[in-house]
């Protein structure tokens, strides 16, 4: 009962406010599907859905072979290794706010911005990052993967050393190389964690939103809703714009995204556990 | 031995409850006294101010306590508007100038008592945009403070240019000329100081909108406040302006050391325009020496936009509490107490007398900005946040999209234009 109230009546609450007129101080005004009507005419929802899936589908595949990859390698260092995955996991436990203020000067035109900085040393022109239309979100990206990278190297190295070492010998004694390795053993048996990192980096990357708000000029997502994604326009609808009902509706949106997102990894998983027992 | 000790736990035990009932009783008669609730938003200066009011009201009103309750910024309007329903929250809030419509049409706020709050003194006695506040007649809140806006410049950064410290730009020309001079560039033409640090997500979008439209000849709204009228020669020619500084006259650029209030603090922008809430920070910056002066004016016109938080008394607020409320509102809205949040939070007395005293008005800091009053409008806003991001994308549009500045000018207006039809 308890657990019923707190977990699903807000949920019931927001879908309800979906099809409502609510400035959060006056009463609710029923106007059926109205808000999400306006949503579908609206350009900016559709770049802002655009851009939380561009944070998905890029940010994904990269952010999960390099944690794999640096894991991989990680795994086999003898020496200090403790000290490594330390310091890999360090950015989890700064706020995102810290981190993004960093990034945003990191990123500043020359001479201010290391990056800027780093370019011009290599003898490459300035970049506008944060200010181009274009770089923005995939510099607002690069952040973002930094900052989960190092739970993505602990999850995985934990995968890892899971793997008992008679497995690797006895392919090693059957002549099998690194590759087959890879792909035979070491990949099909880290599947739970890769599923496990598959649904939670996702969500993470579709609700992406601390980062982008004190990343961005005024915390716009700009310029020009550039890096806004779906999170941060449901925040600036409710408590900047004060229209909730509005808010409510690209809410249930992404509701139905990520559960359509996490059914369908599920569904991968539980096909993949099958194959593999088959 | 074991009895004794029994009977002294008793008689303490009795002891103790005779003193816990004592207590209670002392409790009640304390609690005939009213106590009211006073709600804001949670800024440092605010709190400490208002922390120091009540401090004085409850010595003159020892009858009356308030509760000083502050609430994040993010929260603010929900938890109002969850607690005041439910008989539950403030007796007396603060709102930005405006919600008022919002609030008003929500039922959360009554009318300010005629007996303590007459509207003609009110009309007399505080600045005309306060006006904004009255209602068929009555007034719904009363600000302790307002604010404007005036030129910050960096007295280091002229003298290291060869200019005299103490003459700021006075007009437009004056700005882009002094602005050119104390910019510096490196071989490869990357900024290092900004002539003036220039932010639409700080207050440029206000000084562009209501002050460079109407010193370039034209009206950013019609007088009702209902149309956008900046589509017009005059309102190109601002913004042209504006985005001249960055792409013309290379003084300045968006976006540099993140944001202006940084630029200018850090002595890397000698110039920026800014509200009196920022003397605070700027005085805080060690090694900062900064003027203040009124926003420059071109052929002779002199504009400002001003803005203001507001008290009003709640629908809760009944009986004896609606009595110490309104003692309450109107006590934060006297004289001493607009002098004191002026020292302690920057903002300047809502009472025009007060205001315009030749100390404040001489004030090197307070000054400029009170002087700037005088001629200040309070935009009339639906939705400031939405009007304010079209103006930011209007300027990025022109920038990053080069887009032409009349067609940008054109889009944006439609598209505030779509916000102001919006108003019930």
């Amino acid at each position: 009962m308890f657990f019923a109230v707190v977990r699903f009546w807000p949920a019931v609450d927001a879908m309800m406010l979906s099809v409502s007129r609510w400035n959060l101080v006056g009463p609710r005004q029923f106007v059926g599907l109205a808000n999400y009507e306006r949503m579908a005419g609206d350009p900016v929802f559709w770049q802002v859905l655009g851009n939380t899936f561009e944070y998905l589908l890029l940010g994904l595949p990269v952010s999960l072979v390099l944690a794999f990859v640096i894991a991989f390698y990680l795994d086999r260092v003898e020496y200090g290794q403790g000290l490594l995955r330390a310091l890999y996991f360090l950015p989890h436990l700064t706020t995102a706010t810290a981190m993004a203020w960093v990034w945003r000067w990191f990123y500043q035109p020359p001479p201010v911005g290391l990056f800027n900085a780093w370019l011009g040393a290599l003898g490459f022109g300035a970049q506008p990052f944060l200010r181009s239309t274009t770089q923005a979100l995939p510099a607002v990206l690069v952040a973002a993967i930094w900052a989960a990278l190092g739970f993505q190297v602990v999850i995985f190295m934990a995968g890892l050393k899971a793997i008992p070492r008679s497995y690797y010998e006895a392919a090693a004694i059957d002549g099998a190389g690194f590759w087959q390795i890879l792909r035979e053993i070491t990949l099909p048996l880290l599947a739970p964690s890769v599923v496990f990192l598959l649904i939670t980096t996702s969500i993470g990357l579709l609700r992406i939103f601390d980062l982008v708000y004190n990343i961005t000029a005024g915390g716009e997502g700009g310029p020009l809703n550039a890096t806004k994604p779906l999170v941060l326009s449901i925040y600036q609808s409710a408590f900047a714009r004060m229209d909730m009902g509005y808010a409510s509706a690209q809410t249930v949106v992404l509701f139905v995204i990520l559960l359509a997102l996490s059914l369908l990894q599920m569904r991968l998983l539980r096909g993949r556990d099958e194959g593999g027992r088959g | 031995m074991s009895n004794s000790s029994r009977g002294s736990k008793l008689v303490r035990g009795v002891i103790g409850a005779m003193l816990g009932l004592g207590l209670l009783a002392g409790g009640a008669t304390r609690a005939a006294a009213v106590e009211i609730e006073y709600w804001q938003y949670t800024f440092k200066q605010r709190v400490e101010a208002m922390d120091a009011l009540i401090k004085d009201f409850q010595k003159a009103n020892p009858d009356i306590t308030v509760k000083h309750v502050t609430v994040p910024y993010d929260n603010y309007r929900t938890r109002i508007a969850a607690a005041v329903p439910a008989g539950e929250g403030p007796d007396v809030t603060q709102l930005f100038y405006g919600w008022l419509g919002d609030y008003i049409d929500a039922k959360l706020l009554q009318p300010l008592p005629a007996d303590l709050f007459d509207t003609a003194a009110i009309d007399r006695g505080f600045f005309p945009f306060v006006q904004g506040m009255k209602v068929k007649g009555q007034y719904y809140a009363l600000p302790t403070a307002v604010r404007s806006l005036a030129l910050f410049w960096n007295r280091k950064l002229f003298r290291d240019a060869g200019l005299d410290a103490d003459k700021p730009p006075a007009t437009l020309a004056d700005l882009v000329d002094v602005a050119r001079k104390t910019t510096k560039r490196d071989a490869a033409g990357n900024l290092l100081t900004a002539g003036i640090a220039l932010d639409t997500a700080g207050q440029d979008v206000q000084w562009i909108r209501q002050v460079l439209v109407n010193q370039f000849g034209g009206m950013p709204y019609s007088a009702d406040g209902r149309k956008v009228t900046y589509n017009s020669a005059a309102g190109v020619a601002a913004v042209q302006w504006y985005i001249d500084l960055i792409g013309k006259e290379k003084v300045s650029e968006l976006g540099f050391l993140t944001d202006g209030v940084t630029a200018f603090r850090s002595g890397r922008a000698a110039m920026t325009i800014d509200g009196s809430f920022r003397l605070g920070a700027f005085d805080g910056q060690k090694g900062l020496d900064y003027g203040v002066t009124e926003l420059p004016g071109r052929e002779g016109v002199r504009s400002n936009f001003a803005s203001y938080w507001v008290n009003g008394i709640t629908a809760k607020a009944k009986g004896e509490k609606l009595a110490a409320a309104s003692k309450f509102l109107a006590f934060i809205t006297t004289p001493a107490a607009m002098q004191m949040w002026m020292e302690t939070v920057g903002e300047l007395p809502a009472r025009v007398d007060l205001a315009q005293t030749d100390a404040v008005r001489n004030h090197p800091k307070y000054g400029p900005f009170v002087r700037g009053l005088s001629y200040a409008v309070a935009t009339d806003f639906v939705d400031e946040s939405i009007q304010r991001k079209v103006m930011m994308d209007l300027i990025d549009t022109v920038l990053l999209k080069k887009t032409p500045v009349a067609d940008a000018v054109a889009a944006a207006s439609v598209e505030e234009q779509k916000v102001l039809d919006g108003r019930k």
